[in-house]
């Protein structure tokens, strides 16, 4: 199952890209994502499937874009 | 209205989106790049956005201004990119009948702004960089 992730702030720095095209094996869930791309775990992290929220226990699907967002510092 | 963009905000183009012969307030508030951060001079700022979820947040945002106090208007624009010290980070200008409205009406916006926008702001002083997280 190919999924886009993107990644921002100091994900991005840490995988020195902002996007990457991803195979899971089917029911992934975006924590299990997460954790199967050796991100950091201490990092408090939120999840978003095709530009809305999700919790971490939302099932991918073929072709969703799955983004981490790590804590934001807008304004 | 709002938008992102990575050039320099300027207050007075955004004000001129609320203004209204009905409107006897315009509100501007400026989150501007601050020179220290707990102590550590700060020597610029750089922001990244999520583009598509953020304008679609801050449109949110924008809604539920309108339903909250709907004679008012707001626009409301975030930098993205680095930001010089002493620059707008954000510009958000309320237009409203009168001065409660808009002053309630700009702490919603920047508060709710701050709380679920997905924007990024690392910091970078003389000895490296930090990601800063708002409180929450």
């Amino acid at each position: 199952m190919n999924v886009v992730v993107r990644y921002f702030a100091r994900l991005r720095e840490l995988k020195g890209c902002s996007e990457e095209s991803c195979t899971f094996p089917a029911a992934i869930t975006a924590a299990a994502a997460y954790a199967a791309l050796g991100l950091p775990a201490e990092l408090p992290i939120a999840f978003a499937v095709n530009q809305e929220r999700v919790s971490g226990d939302t099932l991918l699907r073929e072709g969703d874009e799955l983004v981490f967002l790590p804590p934001i510092g807008g304004g | 209205m709002v938008g992102i963009t990575s050039e320099p905000i300027e207050p007075r183009a955004i004000e001129a989106k609320v203004e209204s012969p009905e409107h006897g307030a315009i509100l501007t508030f400026s989150g501007v790049a601050r020179n220290h951060h707990q102590g550590k001079s700060v020597d610029h700022l750089y922001y990244e956005a999520y583009e598509p979820m953020a304008l679609a947040e801050m449109g949110k945002i924008e809604a539920e201004i309108l339903e909250r106090w709907p004679a008012a208007r707001v626009a409301m624009v975030h930098r993205t990119g680095t930001v010089a010290i002493g620059e707008p980070s954000v510009v958000i200008c309320v237009g409203a009948a009168h001065r409660v409205e808009a002053y309630e009406a700009s702490r919603y916006a920047i508060e709710e702004l701050k709380a679920r926008v997905p924007v990024w702001k690392r910091e970078t002083y003389a000895d490296g960089t930090a990601w800063i997280a708002n409180r929450s």
